[in-house]
């Protein structure tokens, strides 16, 4: 089976509705399927990736740590569109460092974030062959 | 007769903060709850929206949603479901902007 690039595009907040878990479980199981895959982060979708996220007053599971597990699953490449950040008055400090091991450079520490413009994430959605949405 | 006013939608998703300011008199309170306490992060476009207002949040959904006190705007009060439950008892009816 050729490899495909899928993209999984998220324009939800966590906990208020179940897009941003869903997409999650969704994104680790086609990992099994060695696609090339990438997430994309835009609207309230960045609000997903905030540090520092403590559930247990809603009594709902924090699957927040759950994205830095990404890089393990080949996961490396998470933009992040930078005009929803500054709308929401946030910047990449406010996010998780998620990372991956490079194992063609020794199992160097990698950043997985990719800071993009609309105008570049564009770009990147038009060399896809499949998009899911969330 | 005073009305509580309960928000739990994005103000970046949905215009319901806004209406529900629209709507807002004198007496009446702003209660933020779930994706509506996005609205009080200091630096975001939507905390203009409730500027002069009379805002409350509900603290375990900043926390969950990792929103630090820091982050926030000055001028909001925190509750917690204790205090939304004392809210809803101090107001005459309720009005959910679903």
């Amino acid at each position: 089976m050729a490899t495909k690039k899928f993209m999984y595009v998220n324009r939800r907040a966590p906990y208020g509705t179940i897009y941003a878990w869903e997409a999650l479980e969704v994104v680790l199981i086609g990992a099994a399927f060695e696609q090339d895959v990438s997430m994309a982060f835009v609207d309230d979708g960045v609000f997903q990736l905030m540090k520092g996220q403590d559930t247990a007053g809603i009594d709902m599971k924090n699957f927040s740590p759950t994205y830095s597990a990404l890089g393990d699953y080949e996961v490396t490449k998470i933009y992040v569109e930078k005009e929803s950040l500054e709308e929401r008055g946030l910047t990449l400090d406010d996010l998780q460092h998620l990372v991956w091991e490079d194992e063609d450079e020794d199992w160097a520490e990698k950043d997985s974030i990719r800071l993009v413009s609309r105008a570049e994430l564009a770009e990147v959605f038009a060399g896809q062959d499949v998009m899911f949405n969330f | 007769m005073s009305i509580l006013h309960i928000v739990n939608k994005s103000p970046y998703e949905r215009n319901s903060v806004a209406l529900a300011v629209d709507y807002m008199r004198d007496g009446d309170t702003l209660l933020l709850i779930e994706d509506a306490v996005y609205t009080v992060m200091q630096g975001g476009k939507a905390a203009s929206i409730i500027d002069g207002q009379k805002a409350i949040v509900l603290g375990p959904d900043l926390a969950a949603r990792g929103i630090a006190k820091e982050k926030m705007i000055d001028g909001v009060e925190v509750v917690d479901y204790a205090g939304f439950v004392d809210l809803v008892e101090a107001s005459d009816k309720t009005q959910s902007w679903l």
